[in-house]
């Protein structure tokens, strides 16, 4: 043996080798992801900015949105939603594949690497497809003058942290199911879709009849999204509020990805 | 055998109310070519993936260059090359980059890994293919790359679970070279194979597997001697006409078995058998004379073919 391997600078460090390598394969899509990344928000800044703004507007003036364009009401919740579907590619996809389709998880298992390390480098390099896909949400938004440049730059990090707390807990949604046939079907149709429609996403969560608000309660979108719109426009909510949407999302990041990190050992040692 | 690298006593690994691997004792010696040969889930796959250090088990003790492979999983791993039943490439990437990647997990520097890869390349005959992504490659060539793949780290021990299985004849050959060439080098190797004739020419010592027990241990040629005759002549006298026969067929040799299609002779000389077969008016449609193989030592033990 004369190859130098330093088995606890892996166990540092091994994260950050799946990490590199998730980007490395995400790297080969780069066309298509700037595609998807560059045209969604354009259909939605066209359609809604120009399209349904406009018609909202007119309809209840800005007394329901603070004041502010429809548009910029609903972009805090258009840029966690961007980070929330990035990062959900690029950790249910590797997941199932992983574990199942191309069985690489058990590959990088058969080195040094535990896991627990691939687990957490799966989540890292999807939370730098989030960064991607919101920087781009986020410059196109200073272009079309739905935001100013300044504070609104938090609604960055906010709307990463969004997709954070959905990511990890998908992450061990993916690395718990067993039988995909149907698990993206129901992932899209009756996770994300009502998600979406349902987190005050279009409008504030209060004018929904009480019974579908806890939607929203539970929806990391609805709280990436107040907490957004706070940061970005002083929306208004209490400080308690405040706080509790920061800690329903670190807590979704912790939990989602401790439980995610146990699923991932567990399931390989098998 | 004076420190194994390799030893395995009262391995137990049970899933569910299903016993996978029921007890069994092994050593491997450093440079030794090990086989575990038996049928598809005779247990050979669950006890690779727990030498591999990544697989958990029931009971018993198995220590890995004088390591737990359960207690020190990363460092038992760090010298090991693994190459699983199924190839686990990654497809969207090109073959010198997998080979990158991998040497990258075990922490490899830049420098070593690219002087490894043109070596290996060499060693797997694909440097032609060193810039095609891996799912262009025919499945001899995934393989070979998989092999190469194990031996990014220089592994003290490379462990090969049914390395040419879903092959056609040349792409095995070509892969029994390559490990061939290994052996001569003094790479350890384990392999698990059902096929007889992979397990005679790779294997210095091996132990036949069946429904998770060992049922035998020595070299290809030892058990061969031990457990069969010389030779077997096969005969064939038509499905109906096999039954009426073996009886008499019996008498004449020192052991039989009757296959749905065909009767195995065991004697020491095949064509001297067969010249009583036709001095007793018994003319078979078909015959063979061929020497014993560890196929027919598998069939003493379990009175089952590998291949079923």
């Amino acid at each position: 043996m004369n190859t130098g391997i330093n088995v606890p600078q892996i166990q540092r460090f091994g994260a950050l080798y799946i990490a590199s390598a998730r980007l490395k394969s995400i790297s080969k899509w780069r066309t298509i992801i700037a595609a998807v990344d560059i045209g969604n928000p354009l259909f939605y800044l066209i359609a809604v900015g120009i399209g349904i703004g406009v018609l909202v507007e007119q309809g209840s003036g800005t007394s329901e949105t603070s004041g502010i364009k429809y548009i910029a009401f609903i972009a805090p919740a258009l840029l966690a939603n961007t980070a929330i579907m990035g990062i959900m590619d690029e950790t249910v996809f590797p997941t199932i594949e992983g574990f199942k389709w191309r069985k690489l998880f058990f590959a990088q298992n058969s080195t040094p690497i535990s896991g627990r390390q691939i687990a957490l480098g799966v989540y890292l390099a999807a939370l730098c497809r989030g960064i991607f896909s919101v920087s781009i949400y986020y410059t196109l938004l200073l272009a079309f003058n739905v935001v100013d440049f300044g504070v609104s730059i938090l609604l960055v990090p906010v709307a990463i942290l969004g997709g954070a707390a959905f990511g990890a807990i998908i992450l061990f949604a993916a690395a718990k199911i067993e039988k995909d046939d149907q698990f993206f079907n129901i992932l899209s149709r009756l996770v994300i879709m009502p998600m979406f429609l349902f987190s005050g996403t279009f409008f504030p969560l209060t004018s929904m009849p009480i019974y579908l608000q806890p939607i929203g309660w539970v929806s990391p979108l609805w709280h990436a999204t107040e907490l957004g719109r706070e940061v970005a426009f002083d929306y208004g909510i209490s400080n308690v509020m405040f706080l509790t949407h920061i800690i329903v999302l670190v807590s979704l990041v912790v939990v989602g990805i401790r439980l995610s990190m146990s699923q991932f050992e567990k399931r390989l040692a098998k | 055998m004076s420190n194994p690298l390799i030893s395995v006593r009262g391995l137990t690994k049970v899933f569910g109310d299903f016993t996978a691997v029921n007890g069994i004792d092994f050593d491997v010696a450093k440079g030794e070519s090990f086989g575990l040969l038996g049928p598809n889930g005779a247990g050979k796959s669950t006890t690779m993936r727990i030498l591999a250090a990544t697989s958990t088990r029931t009971s018993g003790s198995v220590e890995i260059l004088e390591k737990d492979p359960e207690l020190f999983g990363p460092l038992v791993r760090a010298h090991l090359g693994v190459v699983p039943q199924q190839d686990n490439l990654d497809n969207e990437l090109t073959v010198s980059e997998n080979l990158y990647i991998y040497g990258r997990y075990f922490g490899l520097s830049k420098k070593f890994i690219k002087g490894k890869i043109e070596e290996l390349l060499e060693f797997a005959q694909l440097e032609e293919k060193r810039d095609v992504k891996v799912e262009a490659l025919s499945g001899g060539m995934k393989r070979r790359l998989t092999i190469a793949r194990g031996l990014v780290s220089e592994p003290d021990i490379l462990l090969l679970d049914e390395p040419t299985t879903g092959l056609d004849p040349q792409a095995r050959h070509i892969l029994w070279d390559r490990l061939f060439r290994l052996k001569e080098q003094g790479v350890t190797l384990v392999l698990t194979t059902h096929f007889m004739d992979e397990a005679e020419q790779l294997c210095d010592r091996l132990v036949v597997m069946d429904k998770g027990s060992i049922m035998a241990e020595g070299s290809p040629s030892g058990l061969i001697k031990q457990y069969s005759t010389k030779e077997v002549l096969e005969v064939r006298f038509g499905s109906d006409r096999n039954k009426e026969v073996a009886t008499q067929l019996e008498q004449m040799c020192d052991r039989m078995e009757t296959l749905p299609d065909r009767l195995l002779m065991y004697t020491d000389d095949g064509e001297k058998l067969l010249e009583e077969i036709a001095a007793a008016k018994l003319h078979p449609t078909t015959s063979l004379v061929r020497r014993s193989s560890l196929e027919d030592v598998f069939l003493r033990l379990t009175g089952r073919t590998l291949i079923e």
